[in-house]
């Protein structure tokens, strides 16, 4: 188990140096990168923004309920509302949401393209074909889920403010005192910085598990979960990684 | 040495163990329809994959040329493809790309023509396939037979030096097989291109197999025309090249005719 794990981070390693040589020209990567933009960034505004208004609405609801002791000020939901949003859930969760969904997808469609011959076919006209359909992926990723971050941050305060506005759990005004409170700036650099790594794991990983498919559909199937499994258990170990760097 | 003749000298491949061709040697003609025949799991499409570079060589030699093939690295492997071409099995053309998307593309990533230059070699190219006015359709709104014929126009669009075809008239009608089959015999006498094909279909054999190569449990068991075919004394072929009921029929009939008139019979077959 150990082996194929160190031989796969060795293919890994390799695919990524393929995928970051010179493109044959740029400005068809970067067209490629653009309609990457639209497939893997602004088809998952949606799911984002609604796992992130309902999120918030439930963290706020939560902690109106764990901070009923009168010692506590009330405000301190909109800031732990805030601060969840910000450190784990816009970065952290999302990531892990959009590795289900982007990382099957671009699985499964470069799995399709090997297994029917289309990778084949690009290595034949003398195209590099890692570079050609992955690195658009992760450059359209790396750029585009920042966005989705800072939007997942603003809905799901919003969600936050909805929900103790409409239940009377907390005063409007002091959720919003509560999200002045002792704000940091550096915790949304480092929100985004987060899932700036995290889209770069989601698709090179997503990306490697497709690419390697052999055989049949089964098989596309199955590289495609691995992709999911493998980007979600990649992104804890950096999560982990990344605050013990970023904020301790 | 003659130009652009590829030559593959005790090719042999394994996997896991298994021995799928062992010390085949073989050559390809220029200008000339090569075919590799065999039966299902002889060791074809795994030759073809060898001849392209798509898989690698446990032993043995690949000659283009003078060039030694199979032991070039990587940026000399991307320069050679540059001058060949294939049809795949299956087209494999890119699903998320137009039929025009998907033949400009070596075009885009190789050439400095301008737009209008592209959109002229495209529409030339189509054309020469006789598919004009598809540009903007995807692979998933195409029949087999178009399939196909994209992924020739793709492959010629860079007039290469070398064709290969794998398999193509899998999955097609009699009628489409033998457009398939004409178009890529003119484009090799058109062009002079060096082009392989590997097939079963013995009507493709028979229509333009200039030089037939067979292979059989991974080995080379027979070669020569279209011609000696039907006449070469080695049961493996026979039972290869007769194994339809028509070609059985066939075969008891010209034989009792070729003992009289044997040069007749051998026109009207060719």
């Amino acid at each position: 188990m150990i082996n194929r794990f160190l031989t796969d981070v060795g293919r890994y390693v390799l695919l990524m140096g393929k995928v970051f040589s010179r493109p044959e020209k740029r400005r068809i990567y970067l067209r490629r990168t653009i309609n990457e933009m639209e497939a893997v960034g602004l088809g998952s505004i949606v799911i984002t923004a609604i796992i992130s208004v309902f999120m918030g609405a439930v963290v706020a609801l939560q902690m109106s309920i764990n901070l009923e002791d009168g010692f506590i000020p009330r405000s301190l939901i909109g800031y732990a509302t805030r601060e969840t949003m910000i450190l784990e859930f816009s970065s952290t969760v999302v990531a892990l949401i959009l590795a289900g969904k982007v990382g099957s997808s671009i699985a499964s469609e470069i799995g399709t393209m090997r297994i029917t011959e289309q990778i084949d076919a690009l290595e034949l006209m003398g195209v590099n074909s890692a570079g050609y359909l992955i690195l658009p992926k992760i450059v359209a990723a790396v750029f585009f889920f920042p966005f989705l971050c800072i939007l997942s941050i603003l809905v799901g305060t919003t969600g936050g403010y909805a929900v103790c506005a409409l239940t009377g759990v907390l005063m409007p005004g002091d959720f919003i005192v509560g999200l002045h409170l002792d704000f940091k700036p550096w915790s949304i650099v480092y929100a985004l910085i987060k899932t700036s790594v995290f889209a770069f794991i989601i698709t090179s990983v997503s990306s490697f598990f497709g690419y390697h498919a052999r055989g049949n559909s089964l098989e596309v199937a199955r590289s495609s979960t691995q992709a999911v499994v493998a980007s979600s258990i990649t992104i804890l170990i950096f999560n982990l990684i990344l605050t013990q760097w970023l904020l301790i | 040495m003659a130009t652009d003749m590829i030559k593959g000298e005790h090719i042999t491949k394994s996997f896991e163990g298994r021995t799928v061709l062992d010390d085949v040697s073989v050559q390809f003609d220029k200008g000339k329809t090569n075919l590799i025949i065999g039966r299902s799991g002889s060791g074809k499409t795994v030759m073809m994959k060898c001849l392209v570079g798509l898989v690698g060589l446990d032993d043995g030699d690949i000659w283009y040329n003078d060039v030694c093939f199979s032991r070039l690295d990587f940026q000399q492997l991307k320069a050679i493809r540059q001058e060949m071409g294939m049809i795949f099995q299956g087209g494999a053309l890119l699903d998320s790309s137009t039929v025009e998307e998907n033949v400009r593309l070596p075009l885009d990533l190789f050439t400095d023509r301008t737009e209008a230059e592209k959109r002229d070699r495209v529409d030339f190219c189509l054309e020469r396939v006789a598919l004009s006015g598809v540009n903007h359709l995807y692979p998933s709104e195409l029949s087999g037979g178009m399939i196909k014929r994209v992924a020739i126009a793709r492959a010629i669009v860079m007039n290469p030096k070398y064709l290969f075809c794998d398999e193509p008239n899998s999955g097609l009608d009699p009628i489409t097989s033998g457009v398939i089959d004409r178009l890529i015999a003119e484009i090799t006498r058109e062009y002079k291109i060096t082009t392989v094909i590997n097939t079963h279909d013995m009507n493709s054999v028979l229509e333009i197999g200039q030089k037939v190569v067979f292979l059989h449990e991974g080995r080379k068991w027979w070669e020569g025309t279209r011609h000696d075919i039907m006449h070469a004394n080695n049961p493996e072929l026979e039972d290869f090249v007769f194994a339809s009921a028509m070609a059985k029929r066939t075969r008891k009939t010209t034989s009792r005719r070729s003992e009289k008139h044997p040069e007749a019979v051998m026109q009207q077959l060719f």
